[in-house]
């Protein structure tokens, strides 16, 4: 088991390393950062000293050296568009969006397996069919796309919810929370449910598929027989074996989410780390822009790590063959 | 109810009050799309930034509603005969937010600072200029040569406490390009009527307004809560909804969905940027044009034809929905007297196809065309503009539009000037004419001087060059306008450029609110008024 983990640490060095690669690679196509930081009429001798200064001026390899020597010894840099460190930046940020991805994470499973259990057992209702009918649409329709149309339903018509923004935050220690707070709260619906439209959907539609699918296996025909209630049936042995691929749907999505969270947090000016991103793609913010992908790299890489793990304790079979590798 | 859910709801009802604002503060909401980057007034030198950061600091000059210079912090100056010592008399009774006394160290110690490696604000006072210190209140600031527009940007060259930068370690400006973080990028100390409460880069800004500013305050707010928003929509659907009073910009399509809402209103206007288009008058051969071994655009007929060419009164009311001025100079007619005694030659296609022909090109030519999709109101829709009016007098274009990052690293001189044929935006810092005849128009031969490094297609006459120089150094105003006229008019007829319009500014603002818009798109919420 520890060869297996040390093996895969390995890999997501391997995985992390080209990330950063591939990424400084395309950074060559965002344009000049000079030209960012500097106004228009900034003289071309001043424009060359900041060029030097941020080591611009060196081929990009040597930068990308430079840089990879730097993130492994957990200097990120300082961000060209904010004089901070990225480190600062992006702590700042993160609780704004695992909030969020989590909020949606949990709309998302809720709504999604009633639903999905819903249209699994009375397949032919109306109500089954509506149901049917989001969930083509949560596919479908772009997240941004749902974002402003939810905007101008309930901020601007309604005037129920805010139109952007997390509300009041209250801070724990160096964790800001919008979920303490009535606006907060009111401010997390609508960019919670923007971002996890998709995720329910697609859960929504698996369990429907299992349940259909259990509904039709033996066990049920047997607890049937043995004259246990609907119910029992229902939730107690069929929602339950239809659980596991949900649950490892929603772990695997979990990354998605956050690296989704950009589009989603631009819309709603969502202050967390897509939105960052995003200002840092628009300003050639390299830091920032590195940074960010090799974090998103990293919570992929941790997730599958965690769901490799857990498939092993959960499943026999797979331990054997780690234990002897073909 | 269990004891424990009692506790819960008990907190929970207590962070809902405390979260509640109070009620009686007046509290001013604003969204714009850029970003309040650094705190630190020499570190850029954008619009957005010099207008958030002059509710914090002051200059010795200011400038008012019509743009014209006022005193600031400095009561009154007197100018030598000579023209080479400027008199300054500081006003007294000055107090920086920390509670120090505004003197004449602090000038001292600011022109130092703005002069010094790493600020992007180094042109706003001379390199050469001594400041002597007379006594506490009065400086004198000596010139090697005259300097008729010493102070023309001295309204934005804001001055900095000396005791709070040296305790603060915060003597040298914050570099553009900083790589260890600054104190003064995150923390301000002005003597403005607005004082910094908390600072969330990309997030929020809170501004509180200055009880003990030494002048009388012409705004009736409490508090500015500024976020940049960056998504159009978005920005303008908190305008509607009322979360925010003030927006910059509004985008051209939403203009009449504001106004015609309960809730807020378009202020427009003519703004200081002239939007124009180049051309490369300075190789043997165009880089992106199928004319091979020549350059169509040194020849005066083919820049002629171009300019007669586009039909600006149709960008005017298709692309730019009416809101902006044709202009037939390269500097807004608020910014020169004399700008009235030039007018636009006439859209005219069939003189333009004659030039042409005359010219060598019966049949046209093919060239590439450079331009920015998110940097001026409309920048792309009017490339294309321009793209299909040329086409009917037989020029292919080639446009090549792309986001500002990438624009600018292709055009300017650090990308080579590579570009034919281009679409840029100029505001000149000082507002004064002097800065366009020198960057924009001046000939870029020598590559040490900083003459013309704007002037992304090489326009080049000498004796415009001359009459720049004696500009440059000209006290008599009358003289001095007589001759930036006859600089213009060598542009002009040369058709060096092809200058298009001044676009408008739109701001959305609540009904709520009453706010003066200066041309140059400061938004100053110093002048706003706010009812509830």
């Amino acid at each position: 088991m520890l060869a297996f983990i040390v093996r895969r640490a390995l890999q997501a060095i391997g995985v992390l390393l080209a990330v950063g690669i591939i990424a400084f690679a395309m950074f060559r196509f965002a344009g000049d950062p000079v030209n960012q930081i500097v106004s228009i009429d900034t003289p071309a001798a001043e424009r060359e000293q900041v060029r030097r200064s941020l080591g611009l001026d060196d081929p990009v390899p040597v930068q990308m050296a430079r840089y990879l020597v730097r993130t492994a010894q957990g200097d990120f840099g300082v961000s060209y568009q904010f004089r901070q460190p990225v480190s600062d930046l992006l702590a700042e940020r993160m609780p704004a969006t695992l909030e969020l991805a989590l909020c949606a994470t949990i709309f998302a499973t809720v709504f999604g397996v009633l639903m999905g259990v819903y249209s699994g057992l009375k397949r032919d209702s109306v109500l089954a069919k509506v149901f049917q009918t989001i969930s083509l649409i949560g596919i479908s329709l772009p997240t941004f796309l749902i974002g402003i149309l939810l905007i101008y339903l309930f901020a601007v018509t309604l005037g129920w919810l805010p139109s952007y923004g997390r509300g009041d935050t209250v801070q724990l220690g160096w964790w800001s929370t919008g979920l303490l707070t009535g606006s907060g709260l009111k401010a997390l619906i609508m960019p919670s449910i923007t971002l996890g439209l998709f995720q329910m959907t697609l859960i929504m539609r698996i369990v429907r598929a299992e349940m259909l699918e259990v509904l039709r296996t033996d066990y049920i025909k047997f607890a049937r027989a043995r004259g246990l209630t609907t119910r029992a049936i229902h939730f107690g042995h069929a929602l339950k074996n239809t659980l596991v691929p949900v649950i490892t749907i929603v772990g695997l999505q979990f990354g998605s989410v956050i690296a989704f969270a950009i589009i989603t947090e631009t819309v709603f000016q969502w202050p967390g780390m897509g939105l960052l991103f995003v200002q840092a793609v628009q300003n050639v913010d390299i830091p920032i822009m590195a940074a960010y992908l090799m974090l998103v790299a990293l919570i992929f890489v941790a997730i599958n790590l965690a769901v490799d793990i857990l498939y092993t304790v959960v499943d026999p079979r797979l331990r054997t063959t780690i234990r002897q590798p073909t | 109810m269990t004891m424990r859910t009692k506790i819960l709801a008990a907190t929970a009802a207590a962070l809902l009050v405390g979260a509640a604002v109070p009620a009686m503060a007046v509290t001013l909401r604003y969204a714009n799309q850029g970003d309040l980057k650094s705190l630190d007034p020499y570190t850029v030198n954008e619009t957005t930034t010099n207008a958030h950061l002059g509710h914090v600091y002051e200059g010795l000059t200011k400038r008012g509603k019509d743009l014209a210079i006022q005193p600031g912090l400095a009561e009154r100056w007197e100018v030598s005969e000579d023209g080479l010592t400027w008199r300054f008399f500081l006003r007294k009774g000055v107090k920086f937010h920390n509670g120090n006394d505004f003197t004449a160290d602090d000038v001292i110690f600011s022109a130092n600072r703005v002069r010094a490696q790493g600020s992007n604000f180094q042109t706003r006072v001379p390199s050469n200029a001594e400041f002597v210190k007379v006594d506490d209140h009065t400086i004198d600031v000596k010139l090697k040569t005259p300097n008729p527009i010493l102070n023309s940007q001295w309204d934005t060259w804001y001055i900095l406490d000396k005791e709070w930068a040296e305790a603060n370690n915060a003597t040298a400006p914050t570099p553009a390009a900083a790589t260890t973080p600054s104190y003064a990028a995150l923390n301000a100390n002005g003597t403005g009527p607005f004082k910094i409460e908390s600072h969330q880069p990309g997030v929020k800004t809170v501004f509180k307004a200055n009880k003990e500013w030494w002048d009388k305050p012409e705004h009736n707010l409490d508090e500015i809560v500024f976020t940049p928003i960056g998504s159009d929509a978005t920005r303008v659907a908190a305008l509607l909804s009322g979360e925010v009073d003030v927006i910059e910009p509004v985008p051209l399509q939403d203009i009449q969905r504001v106004n015609s809402s309960p809730n807020a209103k378009v202020l427009s206007g003519p703004e200081l940027r002239t939007i124009f288009l180049g051309m490369d008058q300075t190789r043997d051969e165009l880089l992106f044009s199928n004319v091979k071994g020549k350059n169509p655009f040194k020849d005066k007929r083919v820049r002629e034809a171009f300019y007669k060419a586009i039909d600006v009164e149709t960008i005017k009311s298709r692309v730019m929905r009416g809101l902006a001025t044709p202009s037939a100079l390269m500097i807004a007619p608020e910014l020169f007297a004399h700008s009235k005694d030039f007018e636009r030659p006439k859209y005219d296609l069939e003189g333009a196809k004659k030039l042409l022909a005359e010219a060598g090109y019966p049949n046209g030519f093919e060239v590439g065309m450079d331009c920015p999709n998110d940097r001026y109101v409309n920048d792309e829709a009017i490339c294309q503009a321009v793209v299909s009016m040329l086409a009917r007098a037989g020029i292919k274009v080639n446009l090549m539009a792309q986001p500002k990052a990438q624009y600018f690293a292709k055009v300017l001189k650090s990308g080579n000037y590579n570009t034919s044929f281009y679409l840029l935006g100029w505001t000149p810092g000082t507002f004064d004419s002097h800065n366009v005849l020198h960057d924009i128009e001046g000939c870029r031969d020598n590559p040490q001087s900083a003459r013309g490094e704007s002037n992304l297609g090489n326009f080049c006459n000498k004796k415009h060059d001359e009459l720049t120089d004696k500009i440059l150094v000209e006290t008599d105003k009358a003289k001095r306008d007589q001759m930036i006229k006859e600089a213009f008019q060598i542009t002009f007829d040369e058709y060096g450029y092809i200058p298009l319009h001044q676009q408008a500014l739109a701001w959305g603002v609540s009904n709520k609110v009453k706010l003066n818009q200066r041309a140059d798109n400061s938004v100053l919420l110093y002048w706003a008024q706010k009812t509830e």
